[in-house]
């Protein structure tokens, strides 16, 4: 008999600590802090790290394969000329303060993105927009100035989540939306603390809660990780130790794909890269898997234009650019340009800086000659993005589908191509998938054999989380950590 | 006493009157614009001149500079561009952890400096001396971030006794102050090394004067002479360096806190500088100025403590 309750006890015993080692909060590390949770006030990617999908919904958003899906709103009908979007929103949703959301929300949170105004960092998004009226209180009608075949697509963005009017102006420091989690703690410098939102519309989330650990260190981050301080940390700064976690079961390495089109961008102001032998030959002396292995520890795929890799409508021009230091040298000499010395503005990340390095030396093999100059990122900003100072510099296009960003004169790197320009219009207006294909093909095909820029890779992703976890999102079609399908499987 | 203190105090001041203006014409002439760097790549002009005006970065140098200082003197370090929240409540946070951890860094180097440097100096030229100049020399030449991720490495991954970093809030005392341990102690190890060689060299100087001969001829004995005579006249080096050392504590453990992911004063500034918040680095360096001299003015009533003819000037 009491060897009987002994062993009951015992059997009790195991259960309860199994019981217990079922966790039900993750710690997530990430290497930059927020500088504040309103998406729809700044572009720094950590604020939607933290608050996409998990704090914030907007009226789509997107899955973890890029696809829109809907969001708030349920269904949503597009007229036939293609410039009325009336949108049904689902019933029964309520922001963490309690208010109900309704149409009138939707109203004016798209209205106050596209004010006058406005301190939204997309405010572009928002431009095509007319007019957004309430129905009633599920059903919004969004009028657009012409057809917008990427118009759902831009709605799924951080920057269009929907707001409530009442705590719209606090979301900077106590963020309020209607996401399956609510904010709880901000402990600026260390960490955010967001806990499950038990009236969430939606399915309920498998985590109780969810802490964001600021870690800017690589080294300190690598021992976060070893140490077992931080259960995931899907951006990991540190990817010569990713072979450590590899060969440990304790860990999953997480490596896909992002939105990042790593450029080697020309000012098109200067004057020896307005000719296009020059752009090209620039080019033909780079090798991209130099920079691959040297810059990224093998991480990156190469790309032959500014689109991402894993979209369906990617064409592979990598050839049109292929690592050719004879003809690159072939093409100086046809454009009578000797003793070329270009200034390479690099900002922080280390792509920038350590693939310059590698850059630098491939060009001064076919006969040009750099000047590096290092830049924090609001001095690069300040000089090379909006005061076109500079020549080269090397920068990740991290937004999605932003091949667009050509169209524009003005924009940093000035390509002014009216065949290019043209081609965008359609595509605005397009709304066949098949047909918007084919036009992305053609702008792929175009900024490709003009050498616009100079195409590196797309940049990886690459994450470490405990082997246990499960449902972290690998590839990155948008800056987000959305934990909405993580848990722990044991 | 009273005049020397004045004059100490006078100069000071004037110190900080320069400083500020040193510090504000240096961050304001750094090129970048804050709203810019928030709103990022795709940002609209428009956008960026609307959060322009909503931050208040306009009006001329002077126009700013008067309305900082006069701001400051009524406690108002203005708002943050970045967290927008008030930049006192930022530092006050983040004082919590920068000041125990100076103190802490602090009185662990002068627990382990001077009995070090007494024994290092009683024993001069004696193996013990040598081992010690040895070890402190090694305190001094190893980089203390290199250090400190090597207490990571054995106490954290290792053992498992620490976390690796992090600091929970002093709602829990008891796991605020383990996470200070080790950040602590990589601070002052070189601090420690360098206290004990300055209390050493003090210690051996004092030691070859004609009082202590003096004393000894009077009968007293090695030990005795020591505490009442040769001590006291050492200090007053050390507490220099410990002054010193305190001011560095507190604004120069950056590297530390990164090492252990602190939110300390010193990544406050750093991230302040990388984002261009402006305010921010502005009120948090002038602070630390500020704490500065006030520590430097505490050193000087010691030193009038220690040493009585400074009294009597």
């Amino acid at each position: 008999m009491t060897k009987h309750l002994r062993l009951s006890a015992a059997v009790l015993a195991l259960t309860a600590g199994a019981a217990f080692a079922q966790q039900s909060t993750i710690t997530i590390g990430m290497q930059l802090e927020p500088p504040m949770l309103d998406p729809t006030g700044g572009a720094a990617a950590a604020i939607d790290e933290v608050v996409y999908a998990n704090v914030f919904e907007g009226l789509t958003r997107f899955a973890s394969d890029g696809s829109v899906v809907p969001g708030l709103a349920e269904s949503w009908e597009i007229s036939e000329d293609g410039t009325t979007y009336t949108f049904t929103l689902r019933d029964g949703v309520t922001f963490h303060d309690g208010e109900a959301m309704t149409a009138e929300d939707v109203v004016f949170s798209l209205d106050r993105a596209r004010a006058e105004d406005t301190t939204n960092a997309q405010a572009a998004l928002f431009a095509n927009i007319v007019s957004v009226e309430a129905v009633d209180d599920t059903t919004v009608v969004v009028t657009l100035d012409g057809p917008d075949g990427a118009f759902l697509f831009d709605m799924a963005w951080g920057d269009a989540v929907i707001v409530d009017p009442a705590s719209a102006e606090g979301n900077a420091t106590n963020p309020i939306g209607t996401g399956p989690f609510r904010f709880v703690e901000w402990r600026q410098g260390d960490s955010i603390e967001l806990a499950r939102n038990d009236d969430y519309w939606g399915e309920p989330v498998a985590l109780e809660g969810a802490t964001f650990r600021f870690i800017s260190d690589p080294n300190a981050a690598f021992a976060a990780m070893m140490a077992g301080d931080v259960d995931a940390f899907p951006v990991f700064p540190a990817p010569e130790t990713l072979a450590q976690f590899e060969g440990n079961p304790q860990f999953n390495v997480l490596v896909g794909s992002t939105e990042g089109e790593t450029i080697l961008a020309m000012n098109h102001g200067s004057e020896a890269l307005q000719d296009v032998r020059v752009r090209e030959a620039i080019s033909h002396a780079i090798n991209r898997q130099d920079i691959i292995d040297g810059a990224m520890f093998g991480y990156g795929t190469p790309i032959g234009t500014h689109f991402a890799p894993h979209n369906p409508d990617y064409v592979d021009l990598t050839a049109n650019s292929d690592f050719d230091p004879d003809r690159a040298r072939e093409l100086l000499a046809e454009a009578g340009v000797e003793n070329l010395t270009l200034r390479l503005m690099l900002p922080p990340p280390s792509y920038a800086r350590r693939g310059g390095e590698i850059i630098a030396s491939q060009l001064r093999d076919v006969g040009i000659e750099t000047e590096i100059t290092n830049l924090e990122w609001a001095q690069w900003l300040e000089q090379v993005f909006r005061g076109y100072d500079f020549d080269l510099t090397i920068v990740s296009h991290t937004e999605p589908m932003d091949i667009n960003i050509y169209a524009r004169p003005e924009y940093y790197f000035q390509y002014d191509s009216a065949e290019f320009q043209s081609l965008m219009d359609q595509l605005n207006v397009e709304t066949n998938p098949e047909q918007r294909g084919a036009l992305l093909r053609q702008a792929q095909e175009l900024i490709s054999t003009d050498y616009v820029n100079a195409y590196l890779f797309q940049l990886a992703k690459t994450g470490v989380a405990n082997a246990n976890i499960e449902g972290l999102w690998e590839n990155s079609p948008t800056q987000a950590i959305d934990l909405t399908g993580v848990s722990w499987t044991q | 006493m009273l005049r020397y203190l004045l004059i100490r105090a006078l100069s000071l001041s004037l110190s900080l009157v320069v400083a500020s203006i040193v510090i504000f014409a240096v961050i304001e002439v750094i090129p970048g614009d804050p709203a810019a760097f928030m709103l990022g790549l795709n940002a609209t002009e428009d956008a960026i001149a609307n959060l322009r005006a909503e931050l208040g970065l306009g009006g001329s140098l002077v126009e700013r500079y008067v309305s900082w200082i006069t701001g400051m003197l009524q406690g108002d370090f203005g708002t943050s561009y970045t967290y927008r929240v008030p930049v006192g409540e930022l530092i006050a946070d983040r004082i919590w952890v920068s000041l125990p951890l100076a103190i802490f860094a602090l009185i662990l180097s002068t627990l382990i400096a001077i009995p070090v440097g007494i024994i290092a100096a009683t024993n001069r030229g004696n193996g013990g001396d040598f081992a010690i100049m040895g070890l402190t020399q090694l305190g001094i030449a190893v980089p203390n971030f290199w250090f400190a991720m090597l207490l990571v490495l054995l106490f954290a991954v290792t053992l498992s006794w620490f976390s690796a970093g992090g600091f929970p809030g002093w709602d829990n005392p008891g796991p605020a102050l383990k996470s200070l341990v080790l950040p602590a102690i990589a601070l002052a190890l070189p601090q420690a090394s360098i206290l004990a060689r300055v209390m050493r060299s003090a210690l051996i100087e004092t030691l070859d004067q004609d009082y202590i001969r003096t004393a000894r001829a009077r009968g007293l004995s090695r030990g005795e002479t020591i505490r009442r005579h040769a001590l006291r006249n050492a200090l007053i080096p050390v507490l220099t360096i410990i002054g010193l050392q305190f001011s560095f504590l507190l604004a120069g453990a950056i590297i530390i806190e990164n090492v252990f992911f602190l939110p300390g004063l010193g990544r406050l500034v750093f991230q302040g500088i990388t984002q261009r918040d402006l305010v921010v680095v502005e009120s948090v360096t002038m602070l630390l100025v500020f704490a500065v001299i006030v520590v430097t003015f505490l050193v000087d009533i010691a030193y009038a403590i220690v040493d009585p003819r400074l009294r009597r000037k």
